[in-house]
């Protein structure tokens, strides 16, 4: 079974296919249209062979014209440019692929990539992977729109939260401003749905009988709760101590770390016999109105005194307190005048503050 | 001239928080007054004129090893500069590694030295040099042994109050 050889031809380049045409005689001639090429690989030549052109293809359809074989195993058709023209052939080649003619004046031509408008897309016609290909990278197409579509939405869902932020800000700092304009009890009604919204109240903190309802009552649980153990931790606790205490009082329905926040800055308003107070360290503690700085003053001054130094350490296991606090007692002191600091390697210490008093 | 007696420290030296630059400002201000004070007086009895900041820092004034504590450098930076808005210290160059000190100012010198002259009865006299800081009749006067360079500046001074005058380079004439 001799098969034809195409050896001796032209190849001819259009719009829409290659076609290799026998010199002698012009009846022979095959081609392959262009929408099946996926790459071509161009070989230059050298000595004793010519350059050559691979063209490589996908599967053929099935309504295709015969051709000089019914089936091969090769993906590729190769031209062998005895007499040049290869470089140009490719350049053109390479151009006639970009252009894509058949794809424009094809009636059941594929959606085109870039189209803002709801473009008409018809059935893809391709089969073989590429077709596959094809159909899937449609469908991130659609899906991608869709998405962008949503999140236009999203955007628009933003703006008008943006701008409700803004306006209940815009009724609290009035509400700040003339007070008088509404109860109180409105004025709390609104600054609860402003918190359920998630908005913090800046006025909360400054203003009288301000906070919810539920803080109010927060505050009172608090104080009844935290008495006993605040009188016999010499009147001071941590606030951290605190919510553990409470929180492990409740047992149930736990106290969020905000809620005993906004609790205890209100139990001062509330004349509940305690409040809070942060440090300039910003260590923040419950304390009893009772407690008095002056007493905690002198008192720690004359552990010091009797103990030549000490250490934060080494107060808090004299007093027993912990020893964040029992360090917070040493600046306190130290502040006062009353103390002062020495700091090496053995770690920070108090003495007696000789520097103020008349010379030993 | 090396220091006869041994050197008096002050009680701040033993108390460890003397090495501590004190957070507290009244505290501070009495610490560092403190500091300014045995620093001259350090000085002075050792009749040392030049201070580097490098050597000090590791010397017995700012560095105890019985109690195991020394000043951290910005501690005597802040020290210097005190005395220096005092009079005490001059800098010897921009970058403050070292300094004069100045345990009694040159104002404080002139006066001194303009004393002990009226004193002696050495008004509208004429006086070397040499005789004044090695003369024998000025041997229990602070400002035996001083510096040459001190002493004129200390004269120069008197000299633009006009209570004397230096005489070429090794004479000074006192007035009344």
């Amino acid at each position: 079974m001799g098969m034809k050889s195409y050896d001796d031809g032209s190849l001819i380049l259009t719009t829409h296919q290659i076609i290799w045409r026998d010199s002698s005689d012009f009846q022979i001639c095959i081609s392959v249209p262009l929408c099946l090429v996926v790459f071509c690989e161009k070989q230059s030549g050298g000595i004793g062979r010519s350059a050559k052109l691979s063209v490589h293809l996908q599967a053929a359809q099935a309504n295709r014209t015969p051709g000089p074989v019914s089936r091969s195993r090769y993906d590729y058709v190769r031209f062998s440019f005895k007499n040049g023209g290869e470089s140009e052939f490719h350049t053109k080649l390479q151009s006639a692929m970009q252009t894509k003619e058949w794809e424009k004046t094809s009636s059941q031509a594929t959606s085109s990539p870039v189209s803002k408008s709801s473009a008409k897309t018809g059935p893809i016609r391709a089969s073989g992977i590429v077709g596959i290909e094809r159909k899937i990278e449609e469908n991130r197409r659609v899906t991608d729109k869709n998405i962008s579509v949503a999140f236009q939405d999203l955007t628009k869902l933003m703006e008008k939260a943006k701008e409700m932020v803004s306006l209940s800000s815009n009724i609290a700092n009035k509400i700040k401003d003339k007070k008088g304009d509404i109860t109180d009890d409105e004025t709390v009604k609104f600054k609860s749905y402003l918190l359920s919204l998630g908005i913090p109240n800046p006025v909360t903190k400054e203003t009288h009988g301000s906070g919810t309802h539920y803080h109010m009552q927060l505050a009172h649980e608090i104080a009844s709760l935290l008495k006993q153990p605040l009188e016999e931790n010499a009147g001071i606790m941590l606030l951290s101590d605190a919510y553990c205490r409470i929180n492990r009082a409740r047992g149930m329905e736990l106290l969020s770390p905000e809620d005993l926040l906004n609790a205890c800055r209100m139990l001062d308003n509330l004349k509940l016999h305690m409040k809070l107070r942060e440090f300039e360290t910003g260590v923040l503690v419950l304390q009893l109105d009772s407690h008095s700085d002056e007493k905690v003053i002198s008192q720690t001054t004359e552990l010091v005194d009797d103990s030549k130094s000490l250490s934060a350490q080494e107060l808090a296991n004299l007093v027993s307190v912990s020893v964040l606090l029992a360090k917070e007692r040493l600046l306190l002191a130290e502040r006062a005048g009353k103390l002062c600091r020495d700091d090496s390697d053995e770690g920070l210490r108090f003495y007696p503050n000789l520097f103020a008093q008349p010379m030993r | 001239m090396a220091a006869s007696t041994t050197f008096n420290w002050p009680w701040q030296y033993d108390f460890p928080p003397f090495f501590t630059i004190q957070k507290n400002a009244d505290t501070k201000a009495k610490q560092i007054e403190a500091w300014c004070t045995l620093v001259l007086e350090y000085h002075q009895h050792n009749k040392l004129l030049k201070l580097r900041v490098a050597d000090a820092l590791a010397s017995p004034l700012f560095s105890n090893k019985a109690i195991e504590r020394k000043l951290p450098k910005e501690g005597v930076m802040e020290v210097l500069e005190s005395l220096c808005k005092k009079g005490n210290v001059q800098w010897d160059d921009k970058s403050k590694t070292s300094c004069v000190i100045y345990w009694k100012t040159i104002e404080q010198w002139a006066d001194i030295i303009y004393s002990w002259a009226s004193k002696t009865g050495s008004l509208n006299t004429v006086c070397t040099l040499h005789e004044l800081t090695q003369g024998p009749h000025t041997t229990s006067e602070p400002f035996h042994g001083l510096d040459d360079w001190l002493l004129i500046k200390a004269l120069s001074t008197l000299q633009s109050r006009g209570k004397a005058e230096l005489i070429g380079e090794e004479g000074v004439k006192f007035f009344a």
